[in-house]
């Protein structure tokens, strides 16, 4: 068995008709799309085309998109930019405790520089009630952000929920959507969002370059000047090539994604069904509101590093929420969040299916966990059969 | 990240393992930072003849807790007592800095199993 990659969540692999596209602009059309001749004008048009292709997915009107150097980015301008633009209203952010740490970390800059913010617990399936978001509204708050798909542990958010909240009470509403921008349908007016950050390497396409949706009349602060692009909202000539590649496969995983989305949802259901066979083992995150491609589950008694360490022996690549692997002392904030102990959420396992994923890969992954499990646990003090 | 000979001991842990008489026992760790190590040591006139462990966490938790047994087996006591956590470390061919503290108590525990061995002797 070649090596299996189970780890769609943290990057993709650009799609080959996604670099064809992009490569005329790197060697021909490779002008500033800020410059007056020819070369400058061909840039433009690309940037232009892209633009339209991504506003047509997402349901948004052409100047409605700022184009960014990633997801992160279009994070950081959405909070930033707007809690800076509204700070003579107010200084109150609500956010959820599981956001990406792009959001969350960023909200937690914002309280050092006298913005104030609250941060919603969830419950045991990583749900965000809206009513919880109501309740937090003050005089006040100026902003409200919440994750659309939840990147480890894949619950969906009840975002149009809370957007309707927030028009309701006059507060802008930001969803992270990079999780879902590619596999679930989006439509940003009939979901009535006013910010959407997204990714394109969460969806086949290059890394480095995101886009943020901003509904016509709201109004932000760009992060960084020097120059006009993106009218006035992101400094710096913009990376057309990685623009046109953003586009291109935004609007590939828009058309195939009546025919892609069931059958890795079955092929996920399958794993986790699999999964849970596996004694004292927990399933993470919501059963049904779940991005179509996660499975998260937690193996008592074991750590994650170890784990990865093993499945990478085996060729499988995944992803743990373990204190090693999430870079700091503390096991993931999001499990932890949910209410998990620590000793369990030491033992998270992540496994992310994309659409070249197959069903022998996913056997595969089947026959070899349950092995590296039983292993860990015969090694592990905590463990008594 | 991990050194060949990290990776060697996680992947080919030596002495898993219980020992049902150990003359000794030491914990270390706990499981809010993802790490326990249990060592179990059998002595034998000052000597210890026989390591085994049991290790919950990481690759370096594994590998250290491995190493270590390996260190021990036929040092005297007074021997075993000098292992600092930096000279297992150091057998392995170093740990990522993120490791040394969190990950690196093999030491420890052997310093507890020995001393749970002088209080079991001065008891009986």
């Amino acid at each position: 068995m070649d090596r299996i990659y189970m780890d769609h969540a943290a990057t993709t692999p650009v799609r080959p008709e996604v670099i064809e596209a992009m490569l005329p602009a790197y060697k021909e059309t490779f002008g500033n799309a800020s410059s007056v001749y020819s070369w400058g004008r061909e840039a433009q048009k690309a940037l232009d085309d892209a633009r339209a292709k991504t506003a047509a997915v997402l349901g948004a009107e052409f100047n409605e998109i700022i184009f960014t150097g990633g997801g992160s980015e279009a994070d950081n301008l959405a909070i930033k930019g707007t809690a800076w633009k509204n700070r003579h209203k107010g200084k109150h952010i609500i956010t959820s405790a599981v956001e990406h740490h792009a959001v969350l970390d960023t909200v937690k800059w914002l309280e050092t520089q006298g913005f104030e913010a609250t941060f919603l617990s969830v419950d045991e399936d990583g749900m965000l009630d809206p009513q919880q978001v109501r309740d937090a509204i003050r005089e006040d708050t100026i902003l409200i952000t919440v994750m659309h798909g939840n990147n480890e542990m894949g619950s969906i958010m009840p975002v149009e929920e809370i957007a309707d909240i927030a028009r309701e009470k006059g507060v802008l509403f930001h969803t992270d959507a990079v999780q879902t921008v590619g596999s679930l349908p989006i439509d940003v007016k009939e979901m009535g969002m006013d910010m959407l950050s997204l990714s394109a390497h969460k969806f086949y396409g290059p890394k480095g370059v995101g886009a943020l949706y901003v509904r016509k009349g709201v109004r932000l602060d760009s992060l960084i000047h020097g120059g006009a692009q993106e009218r006035n909202r992101r400094a710096g000539t913009e990376d057309v090539p990685a623009i046109i590649g953003l586009a291109e496969a935004l609007e590939r995983a828009d058309e195939e994604r009546d025919k892609v989305i069931p059958e890795i949802t079955r092929l996920r259901d399958r794993l986790l069904k699999g999964l849970e066979t596996i004694p004292e083992t927990r399933v993470n995150g919501h059963r049904k509101k779940r991005l179509p491609n996660n499975v998260n589950v937690c193996f008592r008694y074991i750590e994650g590093e170890s784990l990865l360490l093993n499945l990478d022996m085996m060729g499988i690549a995944a992803s743990s929420g373990s204190a090693c692997t999430s870079g700091s002392l503390e096991p993931s904030h999001v499990l932890l969040a949910m209410g998990l102990s620590h000793e369990i959420a030491h033992g998270s396992l992540r496994l992310t299916l994309g659409r070249e994923t197959t069903e022998n890969e996913v056997d595969y992954v089947l026959e070899q966990v349950p092995a590296v499990v039983n292993r860990l646990r015969e090694m592990s003090p905590l463990y008594h059969q | 990240m991990y050194s060949d000979k990290v990776m060697d001991h996680f992947q080919n842990p030596r002495n898993v393992g219980e020992i049902t008489n150990a003359d000794g026992v030491g914990e270390e760790g706990n499981v809010r930072c993802g790490d326990i190590m249990k060592l179990w040591i059998k002595v034998e006139d000052g000597v210890i003849v026989d390591a085994k462990f049991k290790t919950f966490g990481c690759g370096a938790a594994i590998a250290t807790s491995s190493m270590i047994t390996e260190m021990v087996i036929g040092k005297t006591l007074d021997e075993a007592e000098e292992i600092s956590n930096t000279a297992v470390a150091e057998a392995l061919d170093g740990l990522p800095p993120v490791k040394m503290h969190c990950s690196n108590l093999a030491a420890d525990a052997l310093q507890k199993a020995i001393d749970d061995y002088k209080a079991n002797k001065q008891s009986a």
